[in-house]
């Protein structure tokens, strides 16, 4: 934190200070956005797979795996060819490029519902930033099988990619500035209402690791 | 954690983040591709002053899983055996980039040497020091035993789980043992009880200050205490140096009074897993039948020793609090 920078709205030696896990900033996605949000990607899963047969969700911890869920309902109630169970998640920390430059992170769970052989993966991110979180997520599932094609899904997509990768699935595409920071808040992690917020247009937040805030070195 | 060197360091978070990688570590080992690109460009050095095969090779098979480069040392025909010191040795090795080194050493306290006399500054791993610390075998010991009665019981995930409430009695050459003093101070750490089982001769001075109970009856702790695993040590006739006969009168006595075999096996409840270190002198300090029972999950520690490894390896080396170590 830079001294002398001081969050909007509260003076120095403000009283409420806020709680490290209450997000501040300005909410560009509320709840029933993110719903609606959710509900046209699974359209668009069925429409560009031509249903959703060999279909395999896999959401990225911590976020995505919860969106990847919330996903999975929708797509079973419009495509009867679609069972609810076949979504998982896909730790990627042991595949990450920037392990030496962050303190030991713990590594997650992975847990894949079905072989992915010669399925559809469509993978499911919170925020798509550097792009370096899907080629980790790239090189895991060359690990745990073949899916005959692989798509992404984010909730949130804010540029500056530093690899040749885009999502097939967008919620939202956010035109940020680097210095920014996007945060997905969804009600199973966080218990608060979901929303998508943006801070740090002038530098005052905190550096908070996470890889969902998309910070790179 | 910058190193790996005694149980009795590590707290319970450490203790537990440890098992809970070593779980995910051991997911990874059952897929076709067992290798992870983690730790690429990381050199492990197996800096062996003391025979061993289980340990060397598990530390070997974990290291490579995660991509790193290993190169084996052992004093045998090394400079060590030429009369060159621990000090340079370490600094070989040090100039030779290590990022990490494994050590086995017959002298108590060798690795808490080499992690802080400033010799080199790679992560230090103890794999044995004399009679003084294991810490990797306590730790897949307490990962074996969380999987098969924490795991299996309440038929969830034991993700996040101690040990609390679990009975564990060791049994045997506790004198001699690093095997015995990393897991007392671990299993206590994580909550469960411990009751230490051998003749007098074979416990060392000052035991009344760990904290665990000691029993000189086998038979009566396995009935009366239940306990729900039970850990035989290996009698280390290597490390006796009057023979055997310093120790006990006999072979067979010591095996009639302080070996497990199957009769005795019936007296513990019918979840108490059967443990052992290895190498095992069967017949000796464990019959066949209790050591090939269905209850037994020796077989399994090996297995479990090479998850444990890598997740130690995982968040000695992963990490980049020190990254500068490796510009050099």
């Amino acid at each position: 934190m830079t001294p002398g920078t001081a969050v909007p709205g509260s003076g120095p030696g403000s009283t409420t200070a806020p709680a490290p896990d209450v997000p501040t900033g300005v909410i560009v996605l509320g709840e029933a956005d993110i719903a609606r949000a959710l509900t046209r990607i699974a359209h668009e899963i069925t429409e560009r797979n031509r249903g959703a047969a060999d279909v395999v969700l896999l959401g990225i911890p911590t976020r995505g795996v919860t969106l990847a869920r919330r996903l999975a309902e929708r797509l079973a109630d419009v495509e009867p060819t679609f069972s609810r169970d076949r979504v998982g998640e896909l730790d990627v920390t042991m595949y990450r490029d920037d392990l030496h430059r962050q303190p030991t992170r713990a590594v997650g769970v992975t847990r894949v519902p079905v072989s992915l052989d010669d399925r559809t993966v469509v993978l499911v991110d919170d925020v798509l930033f550097s792009g370096r979180t899907i080629r980790a997520a790239l090189d895991a599932l060359s690990d745990l099988g073949r899916p005959r094609v692989v798509q992404l899904a984010a909730l949130v997509d804010r540029g500056h990619r530093e690899l040749p990768i885009r999502a097939d699935y967008v919620g939202k595409n956010l035109p940020t500035s680097r210095a920014e920071r996007v945060r997905v808040r969804l009600r199973e992690v966080d218990g608060v209402e979901d929303a998508v917020l943006i801070s740090g247009r002038g530098g005052d937040e905190p550096a908070q690791a996470g890889r969902d805030q998309g910070v790179t070195p | 954690m910058k190193h790996l060197l005694s149980t009795a360091d590590l707290s319970k978070d450490d203790a537990i983040l440890l098992l809970d990688t070593a779980a995910q570590m051991a997911a990874t080992q059952s897929r076709e591709i067992k290798k992870l690109p983690t730790l690429r460009g990381r050199t492990v050095v197996n800096l062996f002053f003391e025979d061993s095969t289980r340990t060397r090779i598990s530390f070997e098979t974990a290291a490579k899983r995660l991509s790193a480069d290993v190169i084996n040392f052992s004093a045998k025909g090394s400079s060590v055996s030429k009369g060159e010191s621990l000090k340079d040795t370490a600094l070989t090795l040090h100039a030779m980039g290590a990022d990490a080194v494994v050590v086995r050493h017959h002298a108590s306290g060798a690795p808490h040497m080499l992690a802080n006399a400033g010799w080199l500054d790679a992560a230090v791993l103890n794999a044995g020091d004399g009679m003084h610390q294991h810490p990797t075998q306590a730790l897949l010991d307490a990962f074996t035993i969380r999987r098969h009665l924490v795991g299996e019981r309440s038929g969830a995930d034991p993700v996040g789980a101690d040990l609390a409430g679990l009975r564990v009695a060791i049994v045997g050459d506790v004198l001699h043992s690093r095997v015995a003093r990393s897991n007392v101070h671990l299993l206590h750490t994580l909550g469960a009880e411990v009751t230490l089982v051998a003749p007098p001769t074979l416990l060392p001075v000052g035991v009344e200050s760990w904290p665990s109970r000691v029993s000189y009856h086998l038979d009566e702790t396995l009935e009366q205490w239940q306990p729900d695993a039970v850990m035989m040590l290996r009698v280390q006739r290597e490390r006796m140096s009057g023979g055997a006969g310093a120790f006990f009168p006999s072979p067979q006595e010591y095996s009639r009074t302080f070996g497990l075999n199957a009769r005795r096996l019936a007296l513990a409840p019918d979840h108490a897993l059967v443990m052992h270190p290895g190498p095992m002198n069967r017949g000796l300090e464990i019959s066949a039948d209790a050591a090939d029972h269905a209850r037994s999950v020796i077989v399994e520690q090996v297995a479990n020793g090479v998850a444990v490894r890598m997740a130690a390896l995982y968040l000695l080396l992963a990490g980049g609090d020190d990254s500068e170590r490796n510009t050099q």
